[in-house]
């Protein structure tokens, strides 16, 4: 069973005798080092220590043995080992030859070239995006005029996974959300007696704004860090350098078909999205405002024009592209190791998610001044 | 010579066993990996397990590192039973043995010192600073020049991911050695640096080394006792000159290749070498 582990002790029986007792092991010889410490102090210009009452030792007890024992012959005095046991030998001798291994210190860098590395690092990124959508645009090119070289089987697969797979999870939220959104409408509205206004509320938020919005960062959450995943593990095991020996273009293979099915599937959830998050306000509409399905339903038709949905479709395409596309170029940067897989994906959702609410802005001020 | 068996006279035979496993049987599925197999390792010796892919060596290691479970049988490791121990037992025992992974099997987000001091951190209550130096000292040790220690395991080639590992496996000095595969991947070089290196530790430590490999050459210059894996079993045990000797068809399959004979023929030349200097 487990040895029978008693503390380093060490003892001074006459001045410059040192006799170590007990077991000087890793688990054991904590604290023993200021004990320890007392060899180097003795005055005597011989120190003999004695090791017959060891019960263990093993290269940490001899590690700390070794570095006293420096000491003392740094400061001109000698040391003999006495009743040593046998078999610890070879380990004294080698320790005691390379107990000056330097210990390097950890390059620290200061908090300017931090700064700094970190900035390089970030601007390199903009343009290292710049060239893989570059990349991505001339192999759609290239494939665009080889229609028999699409790859309609992984597209396909590729809209079952992350549009159809994603339909209850999409539907749900925004059902809530159009709960929520008519909730704090009702409320206001309810004070200047204009509770109807409800309907263009929901219609015109839902469609133009938060069905594509909220449909695109799930998808982002969901289908743009697996992207990231897959290829970063992909790059691990080496499987893209497999690709490209035998003469598959990665992009070709892996991005493209899922830059086309995002482009298909976003928009289509952001349909789905509108309906399911329309009916949630429809039905909050009804049991806190008394305004019945029919009412609703008849002031939406004639309210809501054609260009809110067609808006908001619009805005989900490039959604989908910005979202593929950012997924599968973190998976490619991935270097090495499961922590890097770990960070690209983390990184593709935070930043895909960020660059499409930036556009997301930045197409309500085009919308507005479009007049649309 | 009679085919397998225990009255192999080696050197070690005084020695108590500290790897004793008796009529284990593994199966996944429908596949039997192992029926009713016995192996005793005895302490101090430098013991091999060769057997064809498939063979259930690696199955026969993970089950005596506690990493897979057999489906019978029993298995004592330093005088422990593995298959009955609390959660308390089997943390102590962990630490009295290191495992040099084939892959590694090094922390990829933690430097190579990093790497080898972990076990030390984590189970003594040494200083920080003390843990570096034997860390460093560690890595050095394994034939490793001290600048690797400050690199990620990424950043090293497969030889050097080798000697880390076995740096870390070093760690807590262990009583029982297990190295997976240690010179799979290595150039002939690297690989004899290998074979230089588990000696001269051999020689440091006296600990027990249980080695799972299919280089020829590493069975010939290092091992003290050979298992030869086959049908479930163990169809031989013996040194590597009293294995050349044996009948079993799975045994001949390794001797009798053109590799098998060469790696006999180089270790015969490198024997007749050491008598002539000595003599």
């Amino acid at each position: 069973m487990q040895p029978r582990l008693s503390p380093a002790d060490i003892s001074q029986p006459q001045t410059g005798l040192f006799v170590l007792s007990g077991c000087w092991t890793a688990r054991t010889v904590a604290g023993a080092d200021q004990k320890l410490a007392a060899i180097g102090e003795s005055e005597t210009s011989e120190v003999v220590v004695d090791g017959s009452q060891l019960e263990a030792i093993d290269s940490v007890g001899v590690w700390l043995l070794q570095q006293q024992c420096k000491k003392i012959r740094t400061a001109g005095r000698s040391v003999r080992l006495l009743d040593w046991p046998s078999d610890s030998q070879k380990l004294l001798d080698i320790v005691e030859k390379q107990i000056d291994i330097p210990v390097l210190p950890v390059p620290n860098q200061s908090f300017l070239e931090k700064i700094g590395r970190k900035g390089e690092t970030a601007w390199q990124g903009m343009f290292a995006l710049l060239s893989f959508i570059g990349e991505c645009a001339l192999a759609l090119v290239r494939i665009g005029l080889r229609p028999s070289r699409w790859r309609w089987r992984l597209v396909l697969k590729n809209i079952e996974i992350a549009g159809f797979d994603a339909l209850p999870i999409v539907g749900l939220t925004a059902f809530l959300l159009g709960i929520v959104v008519a909730y704090q409408g009702a409320d206001q509205l309810r004070h200047y007696g204009a509770s109807i206004f409800v309907v263009d509320l929901v219609g015109y938020a839902m469609l133009r704004e938060f069905s594509p919005l909220i449909t695109a960062i799930i998808i982002a959450g969901r289908s743009g860090s697996a992207y990231a995943a897959q290829i970063g593990t992909m790059v691990v095991t080496e499987e893209i350098d497999g690709m490209r020996t035998i003469g598959i273009g990665p992009i070709d293979f892996l991005v493209l078909p899922k830059i086309i099915a995002l482009m298909v599937a976003l928009p289509l959830l952001t349909v789905f999205a509108d309906v399911t998050g329309v009916f949630g306000g429809m039905f909050m509409a009804r049991s806190h405002l008394d305004i019945s399905f029919h009412e609703f339903l008849a002031r939406f038709g004639s309210e809501i024009g054609l260009s809110a949905l067609l808006v908001g479709i619009g805005k989900a395409v490039v959604f989908a592209a910005i979202i593929a596309i950012v997924g599968c170029y973190q998976g490619f940067r991935t270097k090495g190791n499961a922590d890097s897989v770990g960070r690209q994906t983390t990184r593709s959702v935070v930043q895909s998610i960020f660059i499409v609410i930036i556009l997301d802005s930045g197409f309500s001020v085009i919308f507005s001044i479009l007049g649309l | 010579m009679p085919v397998a068996t225990d009255q192999d006279i080696t050197a070690n035979t005084k020695n108590p066993a500290v790897i004793e496993m008796h009529q284990i049987c593994t199966r996944f599925g429908s596949h039997i990996v192992h029926a009713d197999l016995d192996l005793d390792v005895r302490q101090g010796e430098i013991y091999a397990i060769v057997g064809g892919s498939g063979s259930g060596k690696s199955t026969l290691l993970r089950e005596m590192i506690m990493l897979h479970r057999p489906d019978s049988g029993s298995i004592r490791i330093l005088d422990t039973d593995i298959l009955t121990l609390s959660r308390a037992e089997a943390h102590v025992l962990r630490q009295r043995w290191g495992v040099m992974f084939q892959h590694g099997g090094l922390f990829g987000t933690l430097t190579v010192r990093d790497n080898v001091g972990l076990p030390l951190r984590e189970h003594t209550d040494l200083a920080g600073e003390l843990i570096d130096e034997l860390a460093a000292w560690k890595i050095t040790l394994s034939g490793l020049a001290p600048e690797a220690g400050l690199q990620y395991p990424t950043e090293l080639s497969g030889g050097m991911l080798k000697r880390a590992s076995m740096a870390r496996a070093l760690a807590l000095d262990p009583e029982l050695l297990f190295l997976d595969e240690p010179t799979a991947g290595l150039d002939p070089t690297g690989a004899s640096g290998i074979d230089t290196l588990v000696r001269s530790l051999h020689e440091l430590y006296q600990s027990t080394i249980v080695i799972i490999t299919h280089d020829l050459d590493f069975l010939w210059q290092v091992t003290d006792r050979v298992a030869v894996l086959g049908e479930g079993k163990v169809v031989g045990v013996g040194s590597m000159a009293e294995l050349a000797e044996m009948n079993h068809p799975v045994i001949r399959g390794y001797f009798d290749g053109p590799r098998g004979r060469a790696a006999q023929a180089q270790a015969q030349t490198l024997s007749g070498e050491q008598q002539h200097t000595k003599g």
